[in-house]
């Protein structure tokens, strides 16, 4: 029997399936929202680093929060592009931005929670830097190129702010009475949004059987652990598990949400046609 | 809050086989943080590779008044300059 041909195989090819992926310009509701539960979590919570912009206890803390916020928005541009992209409807990040309705968004709880004072904003970063580094961590191994690079560049930075909360939480922390007790209640008002982050719905579930999102099931113990011995560093005790909070990965907002779009969106809104 | 803590003079290190330089201060509470306030502060542009504090209470200075007898001297000795021979052009940061 006559042998076949030998196949080329061109250089490069990692044999992971270009069949399995939709066709470019073929609608993908799901990873579209995923695309937007990325965006909007490093979108919102950039907008809130930066109204400290001026108001931070010292003008190299005002520096160090808005350069966060600065990555953070960066990352949002990004992917809020790519969901307009994905979702084919002619939206660029801008218009989903600035242009979507506080329903729509599919950020969750813990990034949209007020400022409250220096305590309790670093409390959030430490909850959630920690859980975004891992993620991104694990989203460089996506089978969505996009995904790939996005999360491999950007999980520097967000190593960067898992440090510097980590650090500031030890400094609170182990500082004085008043600085503990700060640090302490800002735990405290964030540790109910906690499980949000681990919680996999189906639709979520549909893109980890496909090797899009990462499972956050799979780096739970290693995040709470984590968090454990920062917080033993700072001479802390681990929040009690309150209640948890869900929903907002599917529209349901605390009523922060609102009064912090408001004043993102004023401008475009009030004036659509505005260049700068 | 920034009047509780120490100032930390900053020095960068442009690129690899520059000397640091000194390029300003910042409050910090102790020289990890500082370090974070310096890279804030003063790499946002990609202006360096590496970074030193030094806490600024530490830096032994002279004194303003005694510039005369210690700067004046060397004004007139012109023959310690190297301008009596060519420099190569290849030869960079001198």
């Amino acid at each position: 029997m006559a042998s076949l041909p030998p196949i080329d195989v061109p250089q490069g090819v990692t044999g992971a399936g270009a069949f399995d992926a939709p066709a470019a310009g073929e609608p993908d509701p799901a990873r579209f929202d995923y695309l937007l539960r990325l965006g909007d979590d490093s979108l919102i919570l950039g907008q809130r680093l930066g109204e400290w912009c001026g108001h931070a206890p010292a003008l190299e803390v005002d520096l160090s929060l808005t350069n966060l916020a600065l990555d953070l928005v960066g990352q949002a541009t990004h992917l809020l592009d790519a969901a307009g992209a994905c979702e084919g409807a002619g939206r660029d990040g801008d218009a989903l931005a600035f242009h979507r309705d506080v329903l729509d968004f599919r950020n969750c709880l813990l990034v949209e929670q007020p400022n409250g004072d220096f305590g309790r904003t670093i409390a959030r970063q430490l909850l959630f830097s920690t859980w975004q580094h891992l993620l991104f961590q694990r989203l460089a191994e996506s089978s969505d190129k996009f995904l790939r690079e996005i999360a491999a560049k950007a999980v520097k930075e967000v190593a960067y702010h898992r440090e510097l909360a980590s650090e500031w939480t030890v400094r609170l922390g182990d500082g004085t009475e008043e600085s503990a007790q700060r640090m302490r209640e800002g735990l405290d008002w964030c540790w109910r949004f906690v499980p949000e982050l681990f919680e996999v719905d189906e639709l979520l579930d549909g893109l980890i059987a496909r090797g899009i999102a990462a499972d956050p099931r799979s780096f739970e113990d290693e995040y709470r652990s984590a968090l454990a011995a920062v917080l033993a560093d700072a001479r802390l005790d681990v929040p009690p598990d309150q209640r948890p909070i869900l929903g907002a990965r599917r529209g349901h907002h605390s009523e922060h949400l609102g009064h912090l779009l408001a004043q993102m969106q004023f401008l475009p809104r009030t004036y659509p046609d505005a260049k700068w | 809050m920034s009047a509780d803590w120490p100032l930390w003079e900053v020095f960068v290190r442009a690129k690899a086989g520059l000397a640091h330089r000194h390029v300003g201060s910042v409050h910090a509470p102790d020289a990890q943080l500082a370090l974070r306030h310096a890279r804030d502060t003063y790499t946002r542009r990609g202006e360096g590779v590496s970074l030193w504090v030094v806490p600024s209470a530490e830096i032994g200075a002279s004194d303003p008044d005694e510039a005369g007898p210690l700067f004046e001297p060397a004004a007139d000795k012109i023959y310690r300059h190297p301008t009596f021979y060519d420099i190569p052009d290849e030869v960079k940061h001198i």
